[in-house]
């Protein structure tokens, strides 16, 4: 298994008040990213485990590119790994701060 | 129109036309219920994940492939367990395990509110061997615990692992059984059966003698599960109701009742060596046809052959 670690500083606070949020399933080819809002502003952390190794600057660009379009300020994400490709990884991301917009 | 009367409509339309074997665990549970009304217990949030995986550098999952809490159906309380067959095949391990047997636990001192169990599972995770085996174990004593105290358990069966292995067994401690065609309930899988006594005993291959051996259809017709759902959450939804406030209480009369079931069962279809004969022995005209009947039809069907015997079980 590795471990990574991303923090970043993001443009603006994520949108809506849900304090957390999971999607995703850990199956071959999917991920389960679980998001929650405990961070200021402008923090954004994400941590990945994944039983894939050796796959950590495409993991950085992925995330990189996702905190510049969405800027998901204030949100910490946990993602487990079950070998999913970048766009999979992109896609899920996205769902987790969309799904982050909502009330409660 | 108010937020929540448009979700209320939302989540009606969305629970009639969503598939329940696509759907994964939670949202199963949350077109199940009331909408809304869902309260988890030791989220994902909690991270509660297997202490095991990690040695075989397998990922976790947060929620460890179970989902257990506490919500409303019809408005009235009910615990609710659902397992996520994509993850692991929804394997039973420690953690996983001991979500279920919590549950029933508390389903068990609280004694008037009953619990939907949603199997999705291909039975014991292997790598929590032990762990595994003794969770089940856990499980079973807890379900019994809880029927014995008054409290309905209800099964609903339609998921993409199917329900195998320890999960048959839990299935069978249930106080009733809604199931789907998806929703093959066996405890040994056509694999190991054909490992284990051979390809002439039992092809694994041969999909069509799967199904209709361990498919939804045949456990309703011999008696298995009591209700034959069609493969939507609002089907399923509507057996649940149904079977919470229609199953008997669990007194010894109703196990000398299954036991006397069971015997006939076995005096008039033991030398049946196929579902298809079974069902020519019930009195079926074309059990041919029965495999690829829609389910409206086979639920007519099976009310005919056979009423659910409810006194039973």
């Amino acid at each position: 298994m590795e471990t990574l670690n991303f923090k970043h500083t993001a443009r603006q606070r994520a949108a809506g008040f849900k304090a957390k949020a999971i999607v995703g399933v850990v199956a071959s080819g999917n991920l389960e990213v679980l998001v929650e809002r405990v961070l200021p502003d402008t923090r954004c952390h994400i941590e990945v485990n994944t039983a894939t190794e050796g796959f950590g600057p495409v993991w950085e660009a992925v995330v990189s590119d996702f905190v510049e379009r969405r800027s998901p300020g204030g949100l910490r994400f946990s993602v487990n790994d079950g070998g999913a490709r970048p766009d999979t990884v992109a896609l899920r991301l996205a769902q987790a701060v969309r799904s982050m917009e909502d009330d409660r | 129109m108010s937020g929540s009367r448009f979700e209320n409509m939302v989540g009606g339309l969305e629970a009639r036309a969503v598939s329940w074997y696509e759907s994964s665990a939670r949202q199963r549970v949350k077109l199940l219920l009331d909408p809304d009304s869902f309260v988890e217990f030791v989220g994902p949030e909690q991270r509660e994940t297997s202490p095991h995986l990690c040695v075989f550098d397998l990922p976790e999952q947060f929620d460890d492939g179970m989902i257990v809490g506490h919500g409303r159906i019809g408005g009235g309380p009910v615990f609710v367990a659902a397992q996520e067959g994509r993850f692991m095949g929804g394997a039973i391990g420690e953690v996983h395990g001991a979500k279920l047997t919590g549950l029933l636990r508390a389903a068990r001192d609280r004694n008037s509110v009953p619990v939907l169990v949603l199997f999705d599972t291909g039975g014991v995770r292997l790598q929590e061997a032990n762990a595994g085996e003794l969770a089940i174990a856990e499980i079973m004593r807890a379900l019994m615990e809880a029927r014995s105290a008054g409290v309905p358990v209800v099964g609903l069966v339609g998921g993409r692992a199917g329900c195998y292995g320890g999960g048959g067994l839990i299935a069978g401690c249930c106080s009733a059984l809604a199931v789907s065609e998806q929703g093959r309930i066996s405890v040994s899988g056509p694999e190991v059966i054909e490992t284990n006594r051979g390809v002439e005993e039992f092809d694994s291959k041969d999909r069509a003698l799967v199904w209709r051996t361990m498919g939804g259809k045949n456990r309703r017709l011999m008696g298995g599960a009591e209700v034959f759902v069609d493969d939507t959450v609002e089907d399923f939804r509507a057996a649940a109701l149904h079977l919470i406030t229609s199953v008997p209480r669990f007194t010894a009369a109703a196990l000398d009742a299954e036991q006397v079931r069971l015997q006939e069962r076995l005096d008039r279809f033991g030398s049946c060596a196929d579902a298809l004969d079974l069902w020519q022995a019930q009195g079926v005209n074309d059990a041919q046809a029965v495999p690829a009947m829609p389910a409206g039809p086979f639920i007519d069907l099976a009310d005919r052959i056979w009423e659910p015997c409810y006194d039973a079980r």
